[in-house]
């Protein structure tokens, strides 16, 4: 297994230094599908510029990174090399902890596997749904091919986009939930809020994996319980205030309140990119913006509660189910954020016999990739195509990501109802049944 | 919802696909040629209208009088340029001058990667001379250009004049609102590349120029002037530019609206508008006239110095004048008052050109198809890969598994893998070969055969070309020794290589509706029947007759047909050589992408249905 990860981690940085040397690194630093206006790097050197300047990064609306990173990048920035491993960094980070979540997983869900066949739970058809530890070897080893060899993953990180950092944060968190460690969970977890607020409804995944772990029932009427979730809300908004109170102090003032989590909230630069937003508040009149501005922001949110009550019992695929929401819903997303969720696919691979449209999915996907540069040519190079042509297509890439997670989502379902009632269904007379989603 | 989610009705569309397949898809080609012959039947077509308001209603009255005085300055520029040997340029700067412009020279010097034995020039170098005439009701925020080429020898004369003439009548009028450049460029395409590089602060293909001494505002709209005898029978328009590009459809109508108005005959591809559609010659007219647009907006090339213009979003188009022996005869005066019209009418843009179409092709001057009308023709061609994908896609999940345990699994698909992947790298490294050596080895090839250097390149990549057939392809067959027999591999080849195909086809098709739409029509039956088991002689030889570089030999021929000027085989080879040099020029001169795309993408997506037909 060594031999092989090795391989792959020295080709994922060949690809990306030789990207990043080559003269296409200026050019997909400048892709709107790959940068956005918080993550762009462009925009991090205007403000290390200003605050060099001993002006507050903030004034002139053009940088909104938070004010942690831009002190992070003042003491980096010398060594331009040193810049760019921290991006490498930042994904082979994101892999490795990728790698020992699911290593770490695995033992649990044999356990519980374990317990569940013992009890005699599972009825004796379904057994060819469990998952043996011979398939499950390599998976650790495909998420990180998953991720690193990722295009969206290397053109993110050839253009130095921070997001590479955010999703880093992210996975430590992911790593430090499933190794069982409270603390960490909730710092990163905190960590991650404070770069893009999003992050805040992995809060519910997160409890409910250490209730799962430390057999605490999720019962509202249960002392334990709320004892649980005011621990944990005690670090993570203990933590969430410190790092607050530290930005405060770093920067001498508030600005970067309004100026990062504003702009993340009320959507302000509508630069196209690969997600609903721009066109949307483009086209609309002013007076109707406050309204679909809440309406839109509570839709990424909102999700958290039906999943949590849905999928209680599976707190990790919630995570995912969670990352590809906001990924897909969040008001500047970029393929950064795509690739993120797209890295938990091979987790998944026990699914594969229950997806339906992973065929017709794929395929849009990999279209849209190819379109997005060419419409983007069409409309703002040749001039003859408009940003209809370009929404078009941002809107068919949100609709096959969204196909793509309610696929996987389904079929988790499904084969959580076959373990329990059987593969091999039968109607009431006995005849072969089949199972319909209305 | 309903198709995606219930499995009876999914299951019952699929393995009716499957089983239809083969019928399905061809009736989807079938319908998707005659969709797109169906294009130039006029009833299908849309009549032109302007839809620019600024330019649509307002009465403009042409009242330019000088074609003779005009005339007469064309032959005195001869007269300078046959002196000098080249470009006039003191000549044309006091002319310039007198007549009140401010006058700027720009020079310019190219080393070609080879030299362009069509034009004969290798190391070129020149000078450009324009004069801005400013606008003296409006604060020269943008700016009109009209330009005309010195050409060697005695063509294009009558048109310098002509524009020296307008340039003196335009500046005694007092309503223009936007700067008017009158630019004199040489070396044609090359000079005008100079001087847009300079007047837009760019430099994309290494030329070296002098940067402009003055500027207008943001230019508009360009025409170019082509004109070679003092009288003409017919103005024709061109439209295609670099990279298939095309101006806005208004600029068409301005023109045909005007020639209407003054009386003068145009043509469009050189061919006159017929008004009996219903015959079949007429039908036959507008489908060779349809077809000579596609064929040259495929080729990817500026068809004239206006297509160099549309890629700094400028609208821009080249007028000719034709002299052939028709009895009707128009003189300079009249050419003058079009142009003064077509100018005044710009000079009315409160914005860009934006209002009409983009996207269209013309099988005559006053009707069109838009983008809407001949995409379903591309479309029930794409149409084909994505069922042959569906086909693939099912017959690869259906195969009763034959291991049991994991690690038999894991072998199978890294195996699969392995066998994918490695035709895909050995055929882009032969494109990216078929990219870059013919330039690279120039000399080499000099040196070591009795060719010129142009001839070397040439033939260097028909060489490469070819040698991409004999690659060993069968590589997985060195390092596999398990002995279960592959059924996977080639499906999986060629799936993958059918989706890249449409993806590739479908992303061209945007860009360059023409090119793609041929490239579809010869790729998309070969990569729906390649199997490795069909006859591989007859399969191998319709494989090579699709293949992109004949789809070139076939589209020269045709093109030559179409232009009624048809040619021995020996000729058509020749200029086959010399189309394929002009590519590689055109690419490295002005950033023409076809070459690269062919080079690049389409021959080694076409070399992975090579490799499947030829599967072990």
């Amino acid at each position: 297994m060594a031999a092989p990860l090795t391989l792959l981690l020295i080709v994922a940085v060949t690809i990306r230094a030789a990207l990043f040397r080559s003269s296409l690194a200026e050019l997909i630093a400048e892709r709107v599908e790959v940068v956005s206006p918080i993550t762009a790097w462009k925009r991090v050197v205007e403000g290390l510029a200003l605050l060099d300047l001993g002006v507050s990064p903030y004034s002139g609306d053009v940088f909104h990174e938070t004010p942690l990173i831009i002190y992070m990048f003042h003491f980096l920035v010398d060594y331009a090399e040193i810049t760019f491993m921290t991006f490498v960094f930042g994904a082979l980070c994101v892999c490795i902890c990728f790698f020992f979540i699911y290593l770490s997983l695995m033992p649990f869900q044999f356990r519980k596997q374990k317990f569940a066949l013992e009890a005699d739970r599972y009825p004796m058809d379904s057994l060819e749904l469990i998952r043996s530890p011979k398939e499950m070897y390599y998976v650790p080893l495909k998420v990180a091919m998953f991720y690193l060899l990722n295009p969206f993953t290397i053109l993110s990180c050839v253009a130095k986009s921070t997001c590479g950092l955010n999703n880093a944060v992210l996975a430590l968190f992911f790593l430090s939930t499933i190794k069982g460690n409270v603390l960490l969970s909730a710092i990163f977890l905190c960590l991650a809020t404070y770069q893009s607020i999003y992050p805040i409804t992995l809060c519910a995944p997160a409890m409910l994996y250490f209730m799962q772990r430390q057999y605490i029932p999720v019962n509202f009427h249960r002392v334990s319980f709320w004892w649980f979730i005011v621990q944990y809300l005690f670090m993570y908004l203990g933590s969430l205030f410190v790092l607050i109170c530290l930005s405060f102090f770093l920067l001498g003032s508030w600005d970067y309140l309004p100026s990062v989590y504003g702009f993340i909230l009320s959507v302000p630069d509508l630069t196209p990119n690969i997600g609903l937003f721009w066109y949307f508040f483009a086209e609309m009149f002013e007076h109707f913006r406050l309204f679909f501005l809440c309406v839109f922001q509570i839709n990424v949110f909102f999700y958290t509660i039906p999943l949590s009550i849905k999928l209680k019992e599976h707190p990790v695929f919630l995570i995912f189910m969670q990352l590809a929401v906001i990924s897909i819903f969040k008001s500047y997303p970029t393929v950064g954020d795509v690739a993120l969720y797209l890295a938990f696919l091979p987790v998944w691979s026990h699914l594969h016999r229950f997806l339906r449209n992973i065929f017709l999915v794929s395929c849009v996907l990999l279209a849209c990739s190819a379109l997005f540069p060419v419409l983007w040519h069409l409309w703002i190079y040749a001039g003859s195509a408009n940003s209809n042509f370009y929404y078009a297509i941002t809107l068919l890439f949100n609709v096959a990501q969204i196909l793509l997670v309610s696929d996987y989502f389904y079929a988790f379902l499904r084969r959580e109802h076959h373990l329990t009632n059987g593969l091999y269904l039968k109607r009431k007379d006995g005849s072969e049944a089949t199972l319909i989603l209305k | 919802m309903g198709l995606l989610s219930d499995p009876n009705r999914r299951r019952a569309l699929i393995s009716m696909l499957t089983r239809l397949n083969a019928p399905i898809c061809v009736v989807c080609y079938f319908a998707g040629v005659a969709w797109f012959m169906g294009l130039a039947f006029e009833p299908f077509t849309l009549r032109t209208y302007m839809s620019e308001n600024a330019m649509g209603s307002t009465m403009v009255e042409e009242r330019f009088p000088a074609g003779e005085r005009a005339l007469a300055t064309g032959r005195e520029f001869a007269a300078h340029k046959k002196k000098v040997g080249g470009m006039p340029v003191d000549w044309l700067v006091k002319n310039m001058q007198d007549r009140g412009l401010e006058v700027f020279t720009q020079s310019f010097s190219r080393t070609l990667p080879f030299p362009d034995e069509n034009k004969e020039r290798y190391i070129v170098k020149g000078t450009n001379v324009y004069g801005i005439l400013r606008a003296p009701r409006a604060p020269r925020t943008e700016a009109l250009v009209l330009s005309a080429p010195c050409s060697p020898g005695d063509n294009n004369n009558q048109a310098v004049g002509l524009l020296l003439g307008l340039a003196q009548y335009f500046r005694n009028q007092i309503y223009w609102a936007k700067d008017i450049i009158f630019l004199v460029n040489e070396h044609d395409l090359i000079g005008m590349q100079a001087w847009l590089e300079g007047y837009h602060h760019t430099n994309t293909t290494g030329m070296s120029w002098s940067p402009l001494q003055g500027r207008g505002g943001s230019i508009q709209a360009a025409l170019s002037l082509e004109l070679s005898s003092d009288v003409i029978t017919s103005l024709d328009l061109v439209l295609e530019g670099l990279n298939g590009q095309l101006p806005n459809l208004d600029l068409a109508n301005l023109f045909y609206a005007f020639c209407q108005k003054i009386g003068v005959l145009c043509t469009i591809q050189g061919k006159l508008q017929r008004n009996d559609w219903d015959s079949v010659s007429g039908y036959n007219h507008a489908v060779q006239t349809m077809m000579l647009m596609v064929m040259k907006q495929a080729s990817g090339r500026p068809w004239g110095d206006h297509g160099l213009f549309l890629r700094y979003h400028i609208e821009a188009a080249t007028i000719k004048g034709v002299n052939s022996f028709r009895q009707y005869k128009t003189d300079a005066t009249t050419i003058g008052r079009l142009l003064e019209g077509m100018y005044r009418k710009l000079n009315n843009l409160l914005e860009r050109l934006h209002q009409s179409y983009f996207f269209y092709l013309m099988p005559s001057l006053s009707h069109f198809v838009s983008i809407g009308y001949y995409m379903p023709a591309f479309g029930l061609l794409a149409v084909i890969l994505l069922l042959r994908a569906l086909d693939l896609w099912v017959q690869l999940n259906t195969p009763p598994s034959t291991t049991e345990d994991g690690v038999a699994d894991i072998d199978q698909v890294r195996h699969t893998l392995l066998s994918v992947l490695t035709p895909l790298v050995i055929s882009h490294l032969t494109g990216v070969a078929l990219y870059a050596l013919p330039i690279r080895f120039q000399e080499t090839a000099v040196e070591h055969f009795p060719v010129s250097e142009t001839e070397a390149v040439v033939l260097t990549a028909i060489a490469i070309y070819t040698a991409g057939l004999a690659l060993p392809h069968n590589t997985h067959r060195y390092y596999i020794v398990s002995t279960v027999p592959d059924v996977r591999g080639w499906r999986v080849l060629k799936l993958v290589a059918v989706l890249y195909l449409a993806v590739l086809l479908g992303c061209t098709a945007l860009i360059n509706f023409s090119l793609g739409f041929i490239l579809a029509l010869t790729l998309v039956p070969l990569a729906a029947f390649v199997t490795p088991h069909v006859p591989k002689v007859l399969s191998a030889f319709i494989l090579v007759i699709l293949s992109p570089a004949c789809t070139l030999l076939f589209s020269v021929f045709f093109f030559q047909e179409l232009q009624d000027m048809p040619v021995s085989f020996q000729d058509g080879w020749l200029l086959y050589l010399s189309v394929i040099s002009q590519g590689i020029l055109d690419h490295s001169l002005y950033g023409s992408l076809v070459y690269p795309l062919i080079a690049l993408l389409v021959y080694p997506c076409w070399l992975l249905f090579w490799n499947i037909l030829f599967w072990k």
